[in-house]
């Protein structure tokens, strides 16, 4: 079984967010970056089938050099090789075009993503991937096995779960609880440097929208400290001033 | 920076997010437990094992994941940053008894032992400090006398990291004269041995869940192909394994100062007095800005060793400074940490009074403060 995985390098959930250049540029001075936690699941599964069934498993990230060490934590996580692919992330469309590209004549059986990125948070490479692939593609997979050339799956539905089964090849857009997290080891560590990561050009694709600005969430008001004694001041103020009740 | 740097720091930056990945889930949930019961949570270092941390030092060929020292800091410093305790034990069990059987022990004893002691399997424990021989360990009383293809050994060891729950052991007994510095030897001795066993666990004051007991020896037969180098070589073998073992003690005291370091920022900004954050204060902002200055320099003297040793120069004095240093500051940064805490660090629902206790360790074992200075001035006089 050959298995694509995407991963994005996402900023860590702790991350103070700002913005420069009039609000249209992200501000990653002194961020620190990781794979987007639900890329990690996908990544995970991988390696869970790797282990249990036997699989290659090929990372691809779309991203500048910096990208790097990020795509050799999942090389010590244990994928096999990687690509990454020499242009910005520019939006979802763009992402999916050059995914699409690298995997087209590749013959993977699987191609395994986040379900979302934790950074932009569109939720449709998976989808665009599918399209650009013609081959299915289904998300918030929480479940996958694989019986022969068959995939069963389980997706989180609105209040519940729908199981479906369906051939490979297709794409997954994937959430927890579909792995045990994994962490890297000493050896994977050491050995994710001498793996293959072949850095390829992007192709040209169209442009579909274009930034305008970035807005961050209004600033969190003053925290108010109510003395226990004082049961009413805070109802009241959760009435009058937060109207929440 | 050079390209082997920037591989040294990108593998120090991984192995920094796994162990605190690991530690959060794994030891912080635990480590008061651990500390309160006196707990050595063998389980944790089977774990610990699988994750490679048990054999970092070890070559790919006996199973071990075959990094430097520099990698080695990072392993202990960020464990302890968590739990001083269990930063202890990892060390002791790398940099000691691993140690002491990957530098001096036989191609047969390697293949045999390294395996085990690198997954975890085995936990080791190394022997040389005796109820009344501490600093002057040379003057040892614990005999080996040959007896045929064996030595039989009688005394006992104590202050022992991994004294009961051990499964191999590294000892350095007396085969000479005593006070003569090639008068001693080094045997393994594998737990079970008929006439070996365990003692008195100690109840100490910090690093409670490492594990430290008393070794007891009454006609203890030991095979010679047991012995680790040749007759009479044991205690300068020693020294050079606490060469090695100074810079893990380093390493241990820079990780238990930079968590005291870390747990008083966040609270002196969480903490309000007279309507602002104590941080603002700057009879705490600069309490602060000395911690994380000592800190940083214990970094520097400790990576500056852990360069030397990787570049197999002498190191004696620059891990005797490393150690001497790191470990002193570590009881000054997790002190001033209680102080910052106020009432609050004199509790135990509040990290600090741990960090506290455990760095004390930090400038008596391996060596005291005292005998690293007569190190370092030897070396200068010399």
């Amino acid at each position: 079984m050959k298995i694509l995985v995407c991963i994005t390098h996402v900023p860590d959930t702790t991350s103070r967010i700002a913005f420069t250049d009039g609000d249209t540029k992200f501000d990653s001075n002194g961020v620190q970056y990781i794979i987007g936690p639900y890329d990690d699941y996908a990544v995970a599964r991988a390696v869970e089938l790797k282990e249990s069934q036997g699989a290659t498993i090929t990372v691809v990230n779309v991203g500048r050099v910096e990208t790097e060490p990020t795509i050799r934590k999942a090389l010590a996580i244990g994928a096999d090789d990687a690509i990454r692919i020499n242009a910005e992330p520019e939006d979802s469309y763009f992402v999916a075009k050059q995914i699409a590209n690298v995997a087209k004549d590749s013959g993977y059986d699987l191609i395994l993503m986040g379900r979302e990125s934790i950074d932009f948070n569109g939720g449709v490479v998976h989808g665009i991937v599918g399209e650009l692939l013609e081959i299915p593609s289904v998300s918030s997979v929480m479940k996958l096995d694989i019986d022969g050339n068959v995939a069963k799956i389980a997706r989180e539905i609105e209040g519940g779960k729908e199981y479906i089964e369906l051939e490979m090849p297709f794409v997954a857009g994937c959430q927890e609880p579909i792995a045990e997290w994994k962490i890297p080891n000493m050896r994977g560590i050491m050995t994710a440097r001498s793996k293959p990561l072949n850095v390829v050009d992007p192709v040209d694709t169209d442009h579909l929208d274009k930034l305008v600005r970035f807005e961050l969430p209004p600033p969190k008001g003053d925290i108010k400290m109510i003395d226990p004694e004082h049961m009413e001041e805070l109802v009241s103020l959760l009435k009058n001033e937060a109207k929440v009740l | 920076m050079s390209k082997e740097a920037t591989v040294v720091n990108e593998n120090n930056a991984m192995i920094r997010d796994m162990i605190r990945d690991f530690a959060e889930k794994e030891i912080r949930p635990h480590m008061r437990v651990w500390d309160e019961t006196q707990e050595f949570p063998v389980p944790l270092f089977r774990k610990m094992g699988a994750l490679g941390l048990m054999g970092v030092l070890v070559p790919h060929e006996y199973d071990g994941s075959g990094f430097g020292y520099q990698e080695y800091v990072t392993v202990i410093s960020e464990i302890a940053r968590v739990d001083g305790s269990i930063g202890l034990s990892v060390a002791a069990h790398n940099s000691l008894c691993t140690g002491h059987l990957l530098q001096f022990g036989n191609e047969a004893q390697k293949k045999k032992w390294l395996p085990k002691l690198a997954s975890g399997e085995w936990i080791g424990a190394w022997g040389l400090t005796e109820p009344n021989t501490g600093s002057d360990a040379a003057r040892m009383n614990t005999v080996a006398v040959k007896d045929g293809d064996y030595y039989v050994i009688n005394g006992s060891k104590n202050f022992i990291t991994h004294g009961k729950s051990g499964d191999i052991f590294v000892v350095i007994v007396r085969t000479g004269e005593k006070g003569d510095s090639r008068g001693m030897t080094a045997f393994s001795i594998v737990k079970g041995t008929p006439g070996f066993s365990s003692g008195r666990k100690e109840d100490k004051l910090g690093m409670r869940a490492s594990e430290t007991t008393e070794l007891i020896f009454e006609d203890c037969r030991v095979h010679k192909d047991n012995m680790i180098g040749a007759e009479g070589e044991g205690f300068i073998q020693s020294l050079k394994v606490l060469d090695g073992g100074r810079i893990s003690i380093a390493a241990l005291a820079l990780g238990i100062a930079r968590g005291a370091l870390e747990a008083s920022i966040i609270y002196a900004g969480q903490r309000h007095q007279f309507g602002k954050p104590i941080a603002s204060f700057q009879g705490i902002s600069f309490k602060l800005a000395d911690m994380a200055t000592k800190i940083e320099a214990a970094e520097l003297l400790t990576r500056r060793a852990a360069e030397l040793k990787d570049n197999h120069q002498p190191v004696t004095k620059e891990s005797a400074m490393a150690k001497y240093y790191a470990s002193e500051i570590a009881v000054e940064v997790s002190t001033e940490a209680v102080q910052i805490f106020g009432g609050y660090g004199y509790t135990k629902d509040y990290p600090v009074e741990k960090y506290y206790r455990d760095s004390k360790l930090c400038t008596i074992g391996e060596g005291t403060t005292e005998i690293q200075k007569i190190v370092i001035s030897r070396s200068i006089l010399a």
